[in-house]
């Protein structure tokens, strides 16, 4: 802590240039998602003017509510949603264990394994509209939200690997050892040891999961009918709408994510509110 | 590791656990099998869709091997434009994103009042879809947008600035930049965040102690221990940087090709899936070489941490 | 949790919007909302999974639900979340997989080569024969239909064409003498450059975005106007004198042209003044301020109007849950009151010769407005009616990206003229003789297949 203090007694002019930076970089994060927000909430015809207004004075509910009212809209939310937590759950289920074993053992085919699990992202998810489709149909996922999810696991599990394995790389192994020697076994010192100090990681890697699994659209498209996911059903038609109705749409996408990170947040920065330390 | 089984008292195995810490002569069966799930699950969802896609690039429709495809390819207009595009984005992006985060993650760490605030903020760009992300940045950009607006207001110019102009390529090309910069340094940040919160504070401490200068205690202690989170970072950002494709879409259009707005178009707009593959296996092939690179340059010896 | 999200966003005092919400969300849970039952003789067609290209923007896909499909006897599923692209995709795969979910299909002319040439399409052929007793259907489009073979695979459903729109501001520097409704090429380039020195801004824009329709102007518009061909004339000399008159418009456009995809948009924020686009992305502007836009058919090259026509029809796939169901799906659509009612909500036009389809009454302002300028267009004495691509079968879609690559390698990357119409004329001879496709009007019959001079 003496460095802490050490920084807190520190000369205002340093502090002063971190704050500064600070409040730039916050200001660069946040315009955007400001201008969405007041472009939604704006009157249709208004975001058309030139010079645009910065802060304008007449609010109107009427796209987002005429969006929000739109046939099927909140069920295919419900949906997402839905697909987004399975995502979540399976991904750290499947990944987590890979990562271990990437952090723990070196065997044969390490660097091989990551460099395949990476290989999956590399591919152009588009490309592979067809094949999918045809082995989903077969397999009668299509047009469930199981379907929906596994390739969306499919395609956050390198990341959670990979994420998982560099935190758990950065747990001591006396740790563990220590609690197995205590009679846990290693499954018990994982579990209570290893889990708890990687949680900003295992965090990060949730909040990645969901949140590819929320704006993922091409699959979603490609693998549902009835089923439609909130992206899925409305980007493709959105893109083509009048651009009140994107900023509305657009908005809409994206209030729930911002939830799902405020819930998010305490875990991805645990360390940042003084909780673990070792 | 290396000492501390030794150092144990005689314990007998059973309380140990099942399995010896460094499995030495036995086949270590445990990481094949801990990997398996995962390995499996996307070998069913998109490995072997994917070899469906790359035979169809590679054979012809007899079913002999071809390069034919590929070589339409490499004639295939504005293909060599659409590569240089690529690539320059990502020399352009990447390393600005890696020194913006480490930035940020080194201005958490000083601890700042509402640091909590500043993190969730810098976090929300995540949330945004890539509908929402290119049309609000084309909103900005655009010659009758939100930054001529603010120009014209404060009287800086008399006619909007053409900042997505085709014959504009210096303009152009920054604008995608700061957009997908926007768009993307959230994953970055949160990556090299998870990193960076483990590192023990006393290090730090020590390094003060020892005479270390801010800049000195970042390079020789902070760096070195975030390599895993940079690497991880890196390998996905790149991944994914060769697949830009949205925000460059929505604010270039047809002025800024590049390969992933090329294998869209072969798949979408002209149905022609060999071509489609083609690009798609050159995405594969340089995100390998991309990756490999970083793999080999960013080792991290394993016992780094231990003492 | 959602609730709380509903008020938030809807305000306690908005009890109407809740209440839309509401029902919305049950009829939704239910399915599509129940019809108003029209007591018919026929029996119930059940319900229809149609799938759409068109009428994705929101509001469209609305109306069409609301106000187009209401009185169907049955149950009509719409979506319309998918493009083009999509819904073939789609169709191949479940025919390939052999369990066919899509009952109806209301696509572009362009979706149906491939499928009809993979036998996944049903011959609609008898129920034309019933549907052509009480009504007509325009002649050219149902030829469209029958994809070069002898059978009828698609029923037209609606019709659509290219046209320019003009802010009111830009016409006091129309060229001396113009009638806009009688443009030139010069007189359209005139009037740029008059634009550009007065407001000191390219104010003409066109559709060049990779998502634009920009081909389509040269295919059906520059090409006929120049060359009197779509396809033989494609490196002709005219065919030179062509690009050269095009790099001087482009002189005169807007540099942020590649960005532009729907002219409606930067026609609305006053990026551009003059424009060139299909009419269903020009219609937002005109429906908001009618007021403020005019709006004028193509101009005329040398050899006269060349203009195209864009049609979308409806077909079964092979193996559909519910053929019979879509069949009197068809039957309701082309009936003359639905036409209407699908015209005002897509802002397409009939397919129907008959009267009753054709007159403006009724019909919402942009839709009228452009409706005078498309029969203005078609109607003219030096018209040249271009056909889009026939009998290409599963190379349509490659065949439409040699005239993108001509204009993007002519224009955006300057490259000499005759080089790259020579190049590409290759591309679209090999293309054509892949297909065997004869050549289509405008250009003369041939026998065998269609080759550029």
């Amino acid at each position: 802590m003496s460095l802490q203090s050490a920084s807190r007694r520190r000369t205002s002019p340093e502090r002063m240039l971190a704050y500064g930076a600070t409040v730039l970089l916050t200001m660069f994060m946040i315009t955007p998602l400001y201008l969405i927000t007041i472009a939604a909430f704006s009157q249709r015809a208004s975001v058309f003017d030139y010079p645009r207004a910065l802060f304008p004075t007449q609010l109107s509910l009427d796209s987002v509510s005429f969006f929000l009212t739109t046939h099927g809209i909140l069920p295919a939310l419900e949906r997402s949603l839905l697909v987004g937590l399975i995502t979540v759950a399976l991904s750290l289920l499947l990944g987590c264990p890979a990562g271990y074993a990437i952090a723990r053992y070196p065997f044969k085919g390490r660097d091989l394994a990551q460099l395949l699990l990476l290989s999956v992202r590399m591919f152009p998810a588009l490309v592979l509209a067809i094949p999918l489709a045809v082995t989903f149909i077969e397999w009668r996922l299509f047009d469930t939200l199981w379907g929906v999810a596994f390739l969306h696991t499919a395609m956050a599990l390198p990341f959670t690997v990979l994420l998982s394995a560099s935190v758990f790389v950065r747990v001591p192994g006396e740790l563990e050892e220590a609690a197995m020697i205590l009679g846990v076994g290693r499954l018990g010192a994982v579990l209570r040891v290893v889990l708890p100090l990687s949680v900003p990681g295992l965090a990060a890697a949730a909040l990645f999961s969901f949140v590819l699994s929320w704006n993922e659209v091409f699959g979603a498209l490609i693998l549902t009918r009835q089923s439609a996911t909130l992206p899925a059903q409305v980007v493709q038609s959105l893109s083509v709408s009048p651009l009140p109705f994107r900023f509305a749409g657009g908005f809409a996408l994206t209030a729930p994510a911002f939830i799902f990170i405020y819930f998010m947040r305490p875990y991805l920065f645990s360390a940042f509110r003084g909780v673990v330390g070792h | 590791m290396s000492g501390e089984v030794a150092q144990a008292p005689a314990v007998p195995r059973a309380e140990i656990g099942r399995r010896p810490t460094r499995p030495r002569r036995r086949f270590p069966w445990q990481p094949y099998a801990l990997v398996a799930p995962a390995a499996i699950f996307m070998l069913v969802f998109f490995v072997w869709p994917a070899i469906q896609a790359l035979l169809i690039t590679f054979q012809t429709s007899s079913g002999q091997f071809t390069l034919g495809n590929l070589q339409a390819m490499i004639r295939d207009t504005d293909f060599r434009f659409s590569l240089t595009n690529t690539l320059l984005l990502l020399a352009l992006i990447i390393p600005t994103e890696t020194a913006i985060a480490l930035l940020m993650a080194v201005l958490a760490q000083t601890r700042l009042r509402g640091t909590n605030v500043f993190l969730y903020f810098w976090t929300l760009p995540l949330a945004v879809s890539d509908l929402a992300a290119g049309l609000v940045w084309l909103s900005i950009f655009t010659s009758h947008g939100y930054l001529n607006s603010v120009l014209q207001d404060l009287h800086l110019i008399r006619h909007p600035i053409g900042f997505l102009d085709y014959n504009s390529l210096g303009t152009l090309v920054g604008a995608v930049v700061i957009a997908e910069v926007w768009r993307s340094i959230s994953i970055v940040m949160v990556v090299v965040m998870s990193g960076i919160q483990s590192i023990p504070m006393e290090l730090q401490e020590a390094a003060a102690v020892m005479g270390a200068t801010g800049w000195q205690r970042f390079t020789r202690v902070t760096l070195p221990l975030l390599k895993p989170s940079i690497q991880v970072a890196l390998i996905l950002r790149t991944t994914a940087a060769f697949q830009v494709f949205a925000m460059v879409l929505a604010l270039a259009g047809a002025a800024y090709p590049v390969l992933a707005v090329k294998t869209e178009q072969w798949v979408y707009d002209y149905q022609n899936y060999q071509l489609a593959g083609s690009y798609a296996a050159l995405i594969l092939l340089l995100s390998s070489l991309g990756t490999l690179t970083y793999l080999i340059l960013l080792r991290t010896p394993r016992q780094v941490f231990q003492r | 949790m959602k609730s709380i999200l509903l008020m938030d966003r809807l305000g306690r005092t908005r009890p109407l919007a809740l209440a839309t919400a509401v029902a919305a969300m049950l009829a939704a849970c239910g399915g599509t909302p129940a019809p108003a039952s029209s007591p018919g003789n026929e029996a119930n067609a059940g319900t229809v999974a149609f799938l759409s290209s068109q009428a994705q923007p929101v509001n469209e896909a609305e109306g069409m639900r609301r106000d187009v499909l209401a009185a169907f006897n049955g149950t009509a599923n719409f979506d319309s979340s998918r493009s083009d692209a999509q819904i073939v995709q789609q169709v191949q795969a479940e025919e390939r997989a052999g369990k066919v979910t899509v009952d109806l299909i209301g696509g572009l002319h362009g979706d149906f080569p491939q499928l009809g040439q993979a036998g996944q399409l049903e011959d609609l052929t008898p129920l034309l024969q019933k549907l052509e007793r009480d009504r007509h259907f325009n002649a050219d489009l149902l030829k469209y239909g029958k994809l070069g073979t002898g059978k009828q695979y698609y029923i037209p459903w609606m019709q659509a064409t290219y046209m320019m729109v003009a802010n009111k501001k830009a016409l006091p520097y129309l060229p001396k003498g113009a009638d806009i409704n009688n443009l030139s090429y010069d007189q359209l380039i005139q009037w740029g450059q008059n634009l550009k020195q007065t407001t000191g801004e390219n104010k003409v824009g066109l559709p060049a975005s990779s998502k634009g329709l920009i081909h389509r102007g040269v295919q059906g518009y520059w090409y006929p106007s120049f060359t009197g061909a779509e396809v033989t004339g494609f490196k002709s000399p005219e065919a030179v004198t062509l690009w050269q008159t095009y790099r001087r418009l482009w002189a005169v456009s807007s540099a942020q042209s590649t960005n532009y995809a729907f002219m409606q948009e930067p026609l609305q924020s006053g990026e551009v003044w003059v424009a060139w686009d299909h009419q269903a992305r020009l219609i937002d502007a005109l429906n908001n301020s009618p007021d403020q836009f005019v709006v004028f058919p193509a101009p005329s090259g040398p050899k006269g109007l060349g203009y195209m026509a864009v049609v979308v029809g409806l077909a079964i796939p092979k193996g559909a849950p519910n053929a019979k169901g879509a069949e009197a799906l068809i039957d309701y659509l082309t009936q003359p009151k639905n036409q209407v009612k699908a015209v005002n909500v897509i802002g397409f036009f009939s397919v129907l010769s008959d009267a009753s389809a054709k007159s403006t009454a009724g019909l919402k302002p942009g839709v009228a407005l452009e409706a005078a300028a498309a029969a203005r267009q078609s109607g003219s004495k030096n018209a040249i009616p271009a056909l889009l691509p026939v009998g290409l079968g599963a190379k349509d879609a490659e065949f439409n990206k040699a005239y993108v690559d001509t204009f993007t390698r002519i224009i955006l990357r300057n490259e000499d003229i005759q080089t790259v119409l020579n190049s590409e004329a290759q591309v679209i001879n090999d293309l054509l003789n892949t297909a065997n496709a004869p050549c289509w009007p405008p250009d003369s019959t041939s026998s065998g297949a269609c080759q550029v001079k």
